[in-house]
């Protein structure tokens, strides 16, 4: 299990554009100045996008969020459902080995995968497909022993039916999930004791098992496409809300695709003026203003913007023209409020982050 | 044995609708706004008459932490936050309830945050439970759309968001103070108390954290009043109570039932009696991983409830019942434990962070029996030097363990190091 950054990193990772609008919608949940409490939900959906956590993915959480690379980076190694190396292309298979699930079969199963996946936990079998580990207790011990493959918990399990299981996943298939002892949830098998005065009322499959087969998600890797994530709180309670993010998450609830495609044609007209290199007495350091870290900055540069000049000039169209030229951040701009910081910036006065950057926080 | 109108989860199985309108058939969500405006004090009074003691393992009187928050606010927000971190091996009983019973909890979140002047709480759930967070969160989008959460909630008057946040695979964040810790996005390391959280919680403002089955059982107290509640269980462990039965019974199952019950009528009931009979008992962890178990033969007549089960030198804790039977390897059982400790161990206290480790590899060797008899009485010494010598109590939830291991099956361990040894060298202690 690795603690710390794997040797072997991708260049880059961006959120698709409904996993961003998803990650902005769950930042609003926390009051101004308080974002960073997002980070793990959101280094969660990246892991959820691209299987494991890559470096890029944590500096990109960590510039959403305004937090140095480090801070995030601490987080990332300290919760153990962060995979920091790569894991199976199917599913990385996680089985209960914790006290109750011990003593109920659980060594079995682990001997089942080292059979069939590898002979040590963490390493990707040799068709790449799957991958294990034994983890900590899971949470459902009436059910042991039982094992976590992507979102979903296989339960009761057999060591022949779990054979059968990983073969399963193996071809593309994806097994049921829940009890694999025809048991509903966590009653007692042989029939209920308690509750027996209600007439039962629901299908087949308990809650998880229900949402598993309506989605069958259990091991895809998650756009943000699936489900429509609302914030009621945003309508409903207008004072609590941060100020920069007030004009955001309408957005939250639809599929954000069609949304940047329209925006590109729709705002080229309204591209704000660029440099085809900084002026002479050389580039501005953009990293000063809050929430431009080395990435964005590079992007502006790409893209024409060198000074804070430039950038206090920007109407509310061209901001909006930025904010959707952005690769992978799109809004930004109008988030962080870059042009208010940048004006203060030529005025002399101070950022948010000016301080850390002196401090050389930040270089 | 409890009835099944007194039983508070009416749908802990998910046998039955799971939706608002479900849960409002079988009595949830009624007269909501009456008990807000019934007022603060009123909601305390009889949430302290019920004598309910929290159900996350500590068992502190909830009514009791809740009147430690300031009446007034000096400006600063106040917060609810329910630890839905469940992690505590052995224990599954809040998975039921949040995806089976979700409108439980959401109701008493709404009712406990208007009792502590909290407009806003969060529920963090453990990042495993992935399912679960689904459902909760379609229950919660379900309460804003008709008006039970949000902007008067409830018709009461009171504005009240709820938030569903979840971890990501940390015991530790179990621990109240690493939970906000967690919360605020970082490393979940427990704080130092004072300030307790009533005082300077999360983001620095007055908070309360309350288990989910603390907070999903109020509404059905204030509705049914507090004298309902007490009439279940001795004195002192009144109320109605998950219990979660794992291992080796033959039918294994999370059932509620009235507290002090017998551990007899309870495994006869509804598990369907002990693997093998009652003579193949070995050992039962009552309480969740971090008390200590307790031999099978002092077991039959123990009742189960918070304070019987102290006398025994156990405890109730999270009501997560591990059963073992004579095929059983006591010994490696609690060393799997150990394990468990030195995984979750946060390392922020020298004590426990090198103390884990540490038991667990004299546990490693005792499990093969290569281990000097002297070296029982020195891990008995370490696990007395990291119990309360560290921030949080999980240094103590390492030790008790091999404590109640050393203490009940002494001469299983000796037995079996005498056994394996053959020169009569012990082995070097651990390194």
């Amino acid at each position: 299990m690795l603690r710390r950054l794997h040797r072997d990193q991708p260049d880059d990772f961006s959120f698709t554009p409904a996993n961003l609008n998803w990650a902005k919608a769950q930042i609003t949940k926390f009051p101004e100045g308080r974002e960073a409490s997002a980070i793990i939900p959101l280094l969660w959906r990246a892991q959820e996008q691209e299987g494991w956590l890559t470096r890029p993915a944590i500096e990109t959480v960590a510039d959403m969020l305004g937090l140095a690379y480090m801070r995030a980076l601490e987080v990332a190694s300290f919760y153990f459902m962060f995979q920091l190396q790569p894991v199976g292309s199917i599913a990385h298979i996680q089985i209960c080995g914790t006290t109750s699930c011990m003593i109920c079969g659980a060594e079995d199963l682990v001997a089942i995968c080292k059979e069939k996946i590898s002979a040590q936990a963490h390493v990707v079998s040799q068709d790449g497909k799957l991958s294990w580990e034994e983890v900590e207790c899971l949470g459902s011990c009436t059910n042991a022993p039982m094992a976590q493959i992507g979102k979903d918990y296989y339960e009761d399990l057999t060591a022949d039916r779990f054979g059968e299981i990983i073969d399963e996943f193996r071809k593309g298939g994806i097994p049921k999930p829940g009890p694999q002892n025809n048991r509903f949830s966590s009653e007692p098998q042989g029939g209920l004791t308690s509750l027996r005065d209600y007439p039962r009322e629901t299908g087949q499959y308990n809650a998880s098992v229900q949402r598993a087969l309506d989605r069958s998600d259990t091991i895809r890797r998650i756009d943000g496409g699936e489900e429509a994530f609302v914030t009621p709180w945003l309508e409903k309670v207008v004072a609590e809300l941060p100020s920069n993010i007030k004009k955001l998450p309408q957005h939250a609830t639809k599929p954000a695709t069609s949304r940047v495609v329209e925006s590109k044609s729709d705002h080229s007209k309204h591209k704000p003026a660029t440099l085809n290199g900084p002026e002479e007495v050389g580039a501005d350091n953009l990293k000063m203003i809050k929430g431009i870290g080395p990435k964005i900055e590079n992007i502006l540069n790409h893209i024409g913007f060198f000074h804070f000049s430039q950038i206090a000039k920007w109407t509310i169209k061209e901001v909006s023209w930025v904010d959707n030229n952005l690769e992978g951040f799109n809004g930004r701009a109008s988030r962080d409020n870059w042009v208010v910081q940048a004006k203060l910036l030529v005025a002399g006065q101070n950022s948010p982050i000016r301080s850390r950057v002196k401090n050389r926080d930040i270089r | 044995m409890l009835k099944d109108k007194d039983r508070i989860f009416t749908n802990l199985y998910g046998m039955h609708d799971r939706s608002l309108a479900g849960a409002k058939t079988r009595g949830h969500w009624d007269g909501t706004g009456q008990m807000i405006r019934n007022g603060r004090d009123w909601i305390v009074e009889k949430v302290k008459g019920s004598g309910l003691r929290g159900r996350g393992g500590a068992g502190f009187p909830t009514g009791l932490k809740w009147s430690f928050m300031p009446k007034e606010s000096d400006g600063r927000p106040s917060y609810l936050v329910v630890n839905a971190d469940e992690s505590e091996p052995g224990t599954c009983k809040d998975r039921e309830i949040m995806r089976h019973d979700p409108h439980t909890l959401i109701e008493g979140c709404l009712i406990a945050s208007f009792a502590m002047n909290a407009n806003a709480c969060y529920i963090y759930i453990r990042g495993e439970y992935i399912r679960e967070r689904e459902a909760l969160q379609s229950a919660i989008d379900e309460a804003y759309d008709a008006g039970l959460l949000g902007k008067n909630a409830a018709k009461s008057g009171w504005d009240f968001n709820l938030y569903l946040h979840h971890g990501a695979g940390a015991y530790i964040c179990g621990e109240e103070t690493a939970l906000l810790e967690s919360l605020e996005g970082r490393k979940g390391m427990p704080r130092m108390k004072p300030p307790f959280p009533a005082g300077a919680g999360l983001y620095g403002c007055p908070t309360t954290v309350n288990n989910v089955e603390s907070i999903a059982v109020v509404p059905t107290i204030l509705r049914r009043g507090p004298e309902w509640f007490t009439g279940f269980g001795r004195p002192n462990n009144s109320g109605t109570k998950l219990f979660a039965i794992s291992g080796h019974v033959n039918n294994p199952c999370v059932v509620e039932e009235a507290m002090s019950i017998s551990f007899e009528e309870l495994i006869e009931k509804h598990c369907g009696g002990i693997r093998g009979g009652w003579d193949n008992l070995k050992a039962v962890i009552p309480g969740g991983a971090s008390v200590p178990c307790i031999r099978g033969e002092n077991m039959r007549d123990a009742i189960m409830d918070f304070d019987y089960l102290r006398e025994q030198r156990s405890g109730l804790g999270t009501a997560a019942i591990i059963v073992m039977d004579q095929s059983t390897d006591i010994i490696k059982a609690i060393w799997r434990l150990s394990k468990f400790y030195k995984h979750e161990s946060c390392g922020q206290c020298t004590p426990c962070r090198e103390g884990t480790g540490w038991m667990m590899r004299v546990m490693e060797r005792l499990v093969t029996g290569e281990a000097g008899l002297e070296e029982i009485d020195m891990l008995l010494d370490v696990t007395k030097q990291v119990e309360g010598h560290t921030i949080c109590a999980l240094g103590d939830a390492a030790a008790w363990p091999i404590q109640g291991l050393i203490r009940n099956f002494r001469e299983e361990i000796e037995d079996r190091v005498c056994s394996k040894r053959t020169d009569g060298i012990s082995a070097v202690a651990a390194e």
